[in-house]
């Protein structure tokens, strides 16, 4: 049990102490370690993701406390936020008095002007990457894999995507009830 | 003074949607206009702080506006705070959600809300795109991150490494180019 409590804690210390630039940038960081761990496929990661934009609070801490409660019920949530909090906490705490010079160190400047357009090309592939795995279905039949393309997902795609362009920051909430919405009427009505 | 930091972030963590920055509003309203815990020039290096260090930025305020009020005692104050609306919440949704998981409705409307997802995760990329310096190592690492991790070469953790790594180097060299033509 233990055992279990300091792999949420210490994973989601590594995620809490890499992310650079908001709680997008977190979603890459937590499909390659929750998914390469096996605590969650990436269908149900997407959908605690869902959850977790449209539900109230710090996003961070939503899904953090999702992963955790899935593994290991209430102390399995407690130990990955504390994960998650811990490094940022630790970091404010000893930067908050020195902060012009820390802002101005050329070390400091230099990993970050790497680290901000890596994690932007980083979180572009994981966005392709749950597309493409919605857009293909695998579909086990017995003794051989089938690829199926989902034409009605291109479909959802196009129309929610085009309605982001036409009214620029839309609210993450309005993007999962749409779809939602879209979703149930192409695939259980028609 | 400890409740009054737990409640007024138990609050701003309770009514705000759509993550950390669409909490800057209300952490400016109860920190600087209301209790005037912070002035607006330290309003202004929290977010300026939060950009350049790890982490989300509702922790990062809650730590740094704690710590101004009440030493480490107030920041934990306030990240207790910031965080237990989120954390009672989901673990209410989490247990709802087990229940219904495997819904046949539940399921067709997933199906559709997993595009979604992907549409804010690319929103999200080309928003972030769009405040890059635009130079040929950002092109560069903008290309080497989304190429080593569509194909799956490395984990998430080294590539933000190696992309802080070259970014270092790059300084030191730039640092190193410019002492020289003086």
């Amino acid at each position: 049990m233990l055992i279990k409590l300091l792999e949420l804690f210490i994973t989601f210390f590594k995620i809490g102490a890499l992310t650079f630039g908001g709680g997008y940038a977190m979603i890459p960081l937590i499909t390659d370690e929750v998914v390469s761990k096996g605590w969650q496929t990436k269908e149900v990661l997407i959908d605690f993701i869902a959850i977790s934009e449209s539900t109230p609070g710090v996003f961070a801490v939503n899904i953090s406390t999702f992963i955790g409660y899935e593994q290991y019920g209430v102390f399995g949530a407690m130990f990955s936020t504390l994960g998650v909090i811990i490094p940022s906490f630790i970091i404010i705490s000893f930067i908050a008095k020195a902060f012009t010079k820390f802002a101005d160190n050329k070390y400091v400047i230099g990993f970050l002007n790497g680290v901000k357009p890596i994690v932007v090309g980083v979180i572009f592939s994981v966005g392709i990457d749950f597309l493409i795995s919605s857009v293909f279905k695998i579909k086990e039949i017995t003794l051989f894999r089938e690829i199926i393309f989902d034409w009605k997902t291109i479909v959802i795609f196009a129309i929610v995507f085009s309605l982001t362009k036409v009214k620029e920051r839309m609210h993450p909430i309005f993007i999962v009830v749409l779809s939602g919405i879209l979703g149930y009427v192409l695939f259980g009505i028609l | 003074m400890y409740f009054k930091l737990f409640w007024t972030f138990f609050k701003i963590g309770l009514f705000t949607f759509g993550g950390g920055y669409a909490m800057i509003p209300f952490i400016h309203k109860f920190a600087v206009d209301k209790y005037k815990w912070i002035t607006e020039q330290e309003f202004m290096d929290i977010i300026a702080i939060a950009e350049s260090t790890p982490g989300p930025i509702a922790i990062n305020s809650a730590t740094y506006i704690g710590q101004k009020v009440k030493g480490v005692r107030g920041s934990l104050a306030a990240n207790l705070g910031v965080s237990l609306p989120s954390f009672i919440i989901i673990i209410l949704i989490a247990a709802f959600f087990m229940q219904y998981k495997n819904n046949v409705h539940v399921e067709y409307a997933f199906q559709g809300i997993r595009i979604g997802v992907s549409i804010l995760v690319l929103n999200a990329a080309i928003r972030m795109y769009k405040k890059l310096d635009k130079s040929y190592l950002s092109y560069a690492l903008i290309s080497l991150g989304f190429g080593l991790l569509l194909f799956d070469l490395l984990s998430v953790v080294y590539v933000i490494i190696i992309g802080g790594a070259i970014g270092i180097i790059t300084q030191i060299v730039k640092v190193r180019g410019d002492e020289n033509v003086d």
